[in-house]
């Protein structure tokens, strides 16, 4: 059974021919589209350690079919910065030190993306302890990762009423 | 994970055929589904995937004041729709309260009432589970049981249902609508999820092939909105299943209870509608005495399963607390940790 599916990755049209349904987004980008930003932790959506952006939400990769996602826009870690120019959100994880070993944040970032498009944590310290509690921290880096998405949910407002 | 066919229908009828074949199971977006066969715990022959069928991803407003909920409408959005989180709070609490952030931007309303138990057994392949495995014996009944049922369990299952959503939906009387072979049916959620008995197999009333399309809220439902809370205990803040839970809801009138409605979760195998301590209400003041009351009777018939008696007097100080937390009036805004017991901004007891 073959599959032929397009996804936009990272704003590249990919064209994919799938020889299993199994494949999950998550292994489709890592193994398959040489996409290995994105982490796979637990593999069953508890740490969220896979977590991108399709069609502009944050899901978790691992329990997402590839094939039943035909047509999507995928945004990993990979696409978020500018060139050298980083997203606002990876600019704030490294002011505040939002990491130790590094593994849980592109999904911690991407989290964070997702959650100030959703609008909702605002200022709220416990709003984003929240709204992040589908993304694991081994290192305990927690107090940091607050810091971080709360500056960078500053600057989007700040960015907002600019324009 | 087995090898499966993937078929994706192009309407609903195609998709009643497709599954109507033995071994093939529905797809969703597959939070659940796809965990369960990555364990081996369910190995579906093929999948039907549903996730884009055509018109089940509306929430209508009805002209009588109801709604109704396409099957494939994400919790997420259902939760922040904000005329259905106006005139169904505690739906759109319990639901922030379920999975994390970025399960609930996937995770659909038809799914969440297709979700399966969360019992260890269940999901270990290495244990007997009469669910997963008819005759199979229950490996819970004397294994570690302390979050199972106490209420509606049998000697061959002692599994709870695991959602939250379904909880206050039962309280408000919502209504399953179903497709199938032999065309379309409407089903009351209360009547929906079935209790184990001797076949735990059997955990709904849909047969083969038939597909959730939307769920219905009738009018009267949204008449309790000023005082209607869900609350969830849980054994970490966030992100976790409920160990117990409770939609409770009042009509008040001159501080006297009209109409009350309360729903358990997290006590037996299918959310639990307490209707005696419901009745018991009526007519009743808000106190935390007439609360204390309908507890008892909530919970008369409950029997621990096993290491889980606490369960039964956790129940009804949540169900107690969560009448409280109704008299003291619907939040303006949706509390930063929905359903939560840790939750101070209320005014009301902090100790359940």
């Amino acid at each position: 059974m073959t599959l032929s599916i397009c996804l936009t990755v990272n704003g590249v049209r990919k064209d994919v021919m799938l020889d299993d349904p199994r494949v999950t987004l998550l292994d489709l980008l890592r193994e398959r589209l040489d996409l290995t930003g994105t982490k796979k932790g637990c593999d069953r959506g508890q740490c969220g350690a896979c977590t991108v952006l399709v069609d502009g939400r944050r899901i978790n990769a691992c329990l997402a079919l590839a094939v039943s996602l035909d047509g999507a826009d995928v945004l990993t870690i990979e696409g978020l910065a500018d060139g050298d120019r980083l997203d606002p959100v990876q600019a704030a994880f490294i002011a505040h030190d939002g990491f130790q070993c590094g593994f849980c944040t592109p999904g911690q970032i991407m989290s964070a993306v997702g959650l100030i498009r959703e609008g909702e944590a605002g200022s709220d310290p416990e709003r984003i302890r929240e709204g992040m509690s589908g993304n694991l921290c081994r290192c305990g880096a927690y107090a940091g990762i607050v810091e971080a998405v709360l500056d960078a949910q500053r600057l989007a407002n700040e960015e907002r009423r600019v324009a | 994970m087995n090898l499966f066919d993937y078929v994706r229908p192009a309407s609903v009828a195609e998709a009643v055929v497709a599954a109507s074949e033995p071994g093939a199971a529905y797809l969703a977006a597959g939070t659940n589904l796809l965990d369960l066969m990555k364990g081996g715990a369910l190995r579906p022959s093929r999948l039907v995937d549903v996730s884009r069928l055509p018109g089940l991803d509306r929430i209508e407003m009805l002209a009588d004041g109801g709604v109704r909920i396409g099957a494939m409408v994400r919790n997420a959005d259902l939760a922040r729709d904000p005329a259905f989180a106006t005139a169904y709070p505690a739906v759109a609490e319990a639901l922030l309260s379920g999975a994390s952030p970025q399960l609930r931007n996937t995770a659909t309303v038809g799914g969440n009432l297709m979700q399966r138990t969360r019992c260890a057994y269940f999901y270990d392949t290495a244990s007997a589970c009469n669910r997963r495995e008819p005759g199979a014996g229950c490996d819970a009944l004397a294994g570690e049981n302390r979050t199972h049922a106490v209420l509606g369990w049998s000697d061959a299952c002692i599994a709870t249902n695991p959602s939250d959503f379904c909880v206050p939906l039962v309280a408000f009387d919502a209504v399953v609508e179903i497709e199938g072979p032999s065309g379309r049916r409407d089903v009351p959620l209360e009547d929906f999820h079935l209790l184990p008995g001797t076949a735990p197999e059997h955990e709904s009333v849909l047969a083969a092939g038939e597909l959730i399309t939307g769920l219905r809220l009738s009018p009267e439902a949204a008449d309790f909105r000023a005082h209607a809370r869900y609350l969830k205990l849980r054994e970490r803040t966030s992100f976790a299943f409920a160990l117990v839970s409770a939609a409770a809801a009042l009509r008040i009138e001159g501080g006297t209870i009209r109409s009350a409605r309360l729903a358990l979760g997290g006590v037996a195998a299918k959310p639990w509608r307490a209707r005696a301590a419901e009745a018991l209400l009526v007519g009743a003041t808000p106190t935390v005495e007439s609360f204390a009351l309908a507890a008892d009777v909530a919970l008369a018939e409950a029997m621990p399963s096993g290491d889980n008696a606490f369960k039964i007097e956790l129940a009804k100080r949540v169900v107690k607390r969560a009448f409280l937390l109704a008299t003291a009036g619907t939040p303006r805004r949706m509390p930063a940790l929905p359903a939560s017991a840790f939750s101070s901004d209320t005014g009301v007891l902090s100790h359940a």
